[in-house]
């Protein structure tokens, strides 16, 4: 659409950008509520598992609500390629869901039955584990590529097209990766043994992360010519080096604030950069695809009326969200006073 | 295992099956969401420690029913692409912006809100948290807002054209696709609908324990008692009147569903059309079986006029028509709850001018019995207007047969015991863990706790003690009152 002053804007764009966004926000802000969540299961104690849900209760919700967004923002804005991705990715998403059920009443569960506390905890774990693992698969099964019947607009493919090897890999690293997010949040939010056993925990899974950072990235050239071609050609080749540099460089810092500097806070940021850096790499392979390698954001796009009446209040809305937000965490900053809570 | 199934039905099936388990909990807390805000807003204006009480109670049931709310929603979000793929690519372009609107307006207000109001009071205050309190009632009703004109879209459709080529719904006045001709009917209904499911929930939890010897006393339920029958009396009958415009809407737009949730297969062109109380529809012959009606009055309701023609689904061909069956049943099942619905509010009226408002049994009982009739009601309601909508999605322009993913039957019906089997294992529990709550009265204590000050936590309240109004306590007149 034009504005004035001769300027050309891209509203396709714009809302690739700010659904890349929602999903980003999802991945790390639900990344450590997941990740925590995972992290129950080497944290038996009670009384530190109190800690550990608390730390989290009065966020999670809002949380959750940026893979509402994703979801909500897709179908508006790229109609075409949530007809087109959901049933492709069918199971992986409804074990997602279920997961993310389990997962969300424990937090009210738990406190609410002395003798069923075990079975909601482990829900709480199992549902953590079970979603993270359906999110990884689901972006692995899209970056392998989706069998699509553009005369139909429609999926074509089997509903266990989504099970590879790859798909496998990536759930399991974004297991990983969000169990780093969840001990960095921890390291922050809690003190003495608790926090201790965070800092040494972070370790493991920062290196197991990114090791399959390089796996993952190691293997996705080979999925698609597309990924090849971007990649290893002209600017995709400095531009793998430079992304590939700057994840060595912020997982080097992020060891040393975890043992070197034991800062309390920093560890998490670096976690997230991490994210962000992968995240980068993920948008320069798919590129512009939505439905790799078949359906570019142009052709899902809604039309422009549809963008345009979204764009007003996405403006107004999403800054004000990230204000209120802001002031959320900003009111239950600070570490967890283990005997909190309104329960 | 499902190879003879119709995927199609299936798909169907789970739809109505996660999204009637999912509306339970929103039809509850949006009514709670404000009854919250009204008892913190009474405690703080310094009406009594019976209000603080109150809130705190009734917080806790709410936070279990929110979150199952959240968890069940987030399946519907996705639901639309993994079971109704076809109708999301072709409605996405006009009903995706409202419903990304109810996201951005609606539910990162409730989320985030939320916490400040459940953990937050020592943090920032009464004042603020009262701001939040209110701000995620509004929060329940914005969403409200954005999801019924969805679905009053998919029933009066407006504001579109269709793509040739792609045959997407495309947008041309989004004012127009929002504000639907059925919407302010539906909203109204709708919302008044889910305060009133509040309102008797409420109310039989406080008759309930007025009931009990022990707890008879209890200031807490003969409150929560007194607030939920001036409901009764008053919204109840509101609600059979926007009832009643909704349905003459209906009528106007989507008259075949007015024709089955009335039964009338046969037309009336000389009026007198009778409201049947009882009958088996049979669609196959075409006819109401055993059929027993109120001469006359169906022309009454629908025409106001007795004598004025009305049409019959025999007006109607067969594949226009929606399941005469579900649809004439689930009304009078509505209907019914409604009329009992008024009929308590009256009593309530009559108990309280005489006196005997906390202490006559038999309404106690009966107040007890319509404590879940709220929710009965509203899915009964819904039953009744989305298969009323068949055989479309998109009334006139889209029919389900057309509207569902290309999935297999197997994964369909794989997916749908899945559901099943986590929804009656995990609502059954959140379910049992709140009548628990409820099966516990009111108190802070002891009972001198009812004459006391605000509750101190061991916290450190920021600002000026806000809750000094309150240190006067109820007096057993405001009791009365």
């Amino acid at each position: 659409m034009e504005f004035g002053l001769g300027v050309n804007v891209d509203l396709t764009v714009i809302w690739a950008f700010l659904i890349a966004f929602a999903v980003f926000a999802y991945v790390v802000l639900d990344g450590f509520d997941l990740g925590l969540g995972m992290l129950f299961a080497l944290a038996p104690e009670k009384r530190d598992r109190d800690v550990m849900m608390n730390s989290v209760a009065p966020v999670w919700d809002g949380n959750e609500t940026w893979l509402v967004l994703g979801g909500g923002g897709l179908f508006a804005a790229f109609p075409l390629a949530y007809a087109l991705v959901l049933p492709a990715l069918y199971a992986p998403i409804i074990a997602m869901l279920l997961a993310l059920i389990f997962r969300g009443v424990a937090f009210e569960f738990r406190w609410r039955t002395e003798r069923w506390r075990g079975v909601w905890d482990f829900a709480f774990i199992s549902g953590s584990a079970m979603a993270s693992f359906s999110q990884g698969v689901a972006l692995g099964a899209l970056l392998q590529g989706i069998d699509v019947d553009m005369t139909t607009r429609s999926y074509a493919g089997g509903w266990f097209d989504w099970l590879t090897p790859f798909s496998i890999v990536t759930g399991i690293a974004v297991m990983a990766g969000y169990c780093l997010l969840g001990a960095t949040w921890l390291v922050m939010k809690t003190e003495g043994d608790l926090q201790d056993r965070m800092r040494r925990l972070a370790w493991p899974f920062g290196l197991v992360t990114l090791g399959f950072i390089g796996v993952v990235s190691l293997w996705t050239p080979f999925l698609q010519d597309g990924y090849y071609n971007r990649w290893f050609s002209g600017w995709g080749i400095g531009l793998a080096i430079l992304v590939g540099a700057a994840v060595l460089f912020v997982a080097w810092r992020m060891f040393n604030s975890l043992t070197v500097h034991r800062h309390e806070y920093r560890p998490f940021l670096q976690a997230i950069t991490l994210f962000a850096l992968c995240f980068v790499g993920l948008g320069i392979a798919m590129w512009p695809y939505v439905v790799p390698v078949e359906v570019t954001i142009w052709d899902a796009a809604a039309p422009e009326k549809s963008q345009v009446f979204m764009l007003i209040g996405a403006a107004v809305l999403i800054p004000l969200i990230l204000g209120y937000t802001g002031y959320a965490y900003w009111i239950f900053r600070g570490k967890i006073d283990p005997d909190a809570g309104y329960h | 295992m499902f190879d003879h199934a119709d995927a199609i039905l299936l798909a169907r099936i789970q739809f109505a099956f996660t999204v009637s388990f999912h509306f339970l909990f929103p039809a509850f807390t949006i009514g709670l969401a404000s009854y919250l805000a009204v008892l913190n807003g009474l405690w703080l204006a310094g009406y009594g420690q019976v209000y603080r009480v109150l809130f705190d109670y009734w917080k806790k049931i709410f936070a279990l029913a929110f979150a199952m709310g959240v968890v069940s929603g987030i399946v519907m979000s996705y639901q639309f692409g993994t079971n109704w793929s076809v109708f999301s690519d072709k409605a996405g372009p006009v009903i995706g912006a409202p419903m990304a609107y109810e996201v951005l307006s609606a539910f990162f207000l409730e989320a985030g809100f939320l916490g400040i109001m459940l953990f937050g009071r020592e943090r920032v205050g009464n004042t603020l948290h009262m701001v939040a309190t209110v701000v995620v009632a509004i929060g329940t009703l914005l969403s409200a807002f954005w999801i019924l004109s969805v679905n009053s879209w998919m029933h009066t459709p407006a504001g579109f054209t269709i793509d040739a080529v792609t045959g997407q719904f495309l947008p041309t006045n989004f004012w127009q696709s929002i504000f639907n001709p059925s919407f302010p009917y539906r909203l109204a209904h709708t919302v008044t609908a889910a305060y009133l499911t509040t309102a008797f929930i409420v109310g039989g939890v406080g008759a309930w324990h007025l009931l009990n010897r022990t707890a008879g006393e209890n200031p807490g339920a003969r409150r929560m008692f007194s607030m939920a029958m001036w409901m009764a009396a008053i919204v109840a009958p509101i609600q059979v009147f926007i009832g009643d415009l909704h349905g003459l809407n209906t009528m106007e737009h989507q008259p075949q569903k007015v024709m089955a949730m009335e039964g009338h297969f046969e037309s009336h062109p000389d009026g007198w059309a009778p409201f049947y109380l009882f009958g088996i529809p049979n669609s196959a012959e075409q006819r109401l079986d055993y059929a027993l009606g109120i001469p006359g009055a169906s022309s009454l309701i629908l025409n106001h006029s007795l004598t004025a023609p009305l049409a019959g689904l025999d007006t109607i061909p067969i594949d226009e028509q929606p399941p005469v069956g579900i649809v004439f049943w689930s009304f009078r099942i509505m209907v019914g709850l409604g009329m009992l619905m008024v009929a308590l509010g009256g009593w309530s009226l009559l108990a309280r001018w005489r006196g005997t408002l906390f202490t006559s049994r038999p309404l106690l009982r009966f107040a007890v019995a319509m404590g879940p009739s709220g929710l009965v009601a509203v899915l009964a309601g819904w039953v009744t207007t989305e298969v009323g909508r068949q055989p479309y999605t998109i009334w006139g322009h889209l029919r389900t047969a057309d509207s569902a993913a290309p999935l297999d039957a197997s994964a369909v019906g794989v997916s749908l015991m899945a559901f099943v089997i986590v929804y009656f294992i995990v609502f059954g529990a959140g379910t049992f863990y709140i009548l628990r709550l409820m099966g516990h009265a009111p108190i802070t204590g002891g009972p001198d706790d009812w004459e006391r000050g605000p509750i101190r936590t061991a916290g450190i309240a920021p600002g000026p003690a806000q809750g000094t109004p309150s240190e006067h306590g109820p007096s057993n007149a405001e009791e009365a009152r």
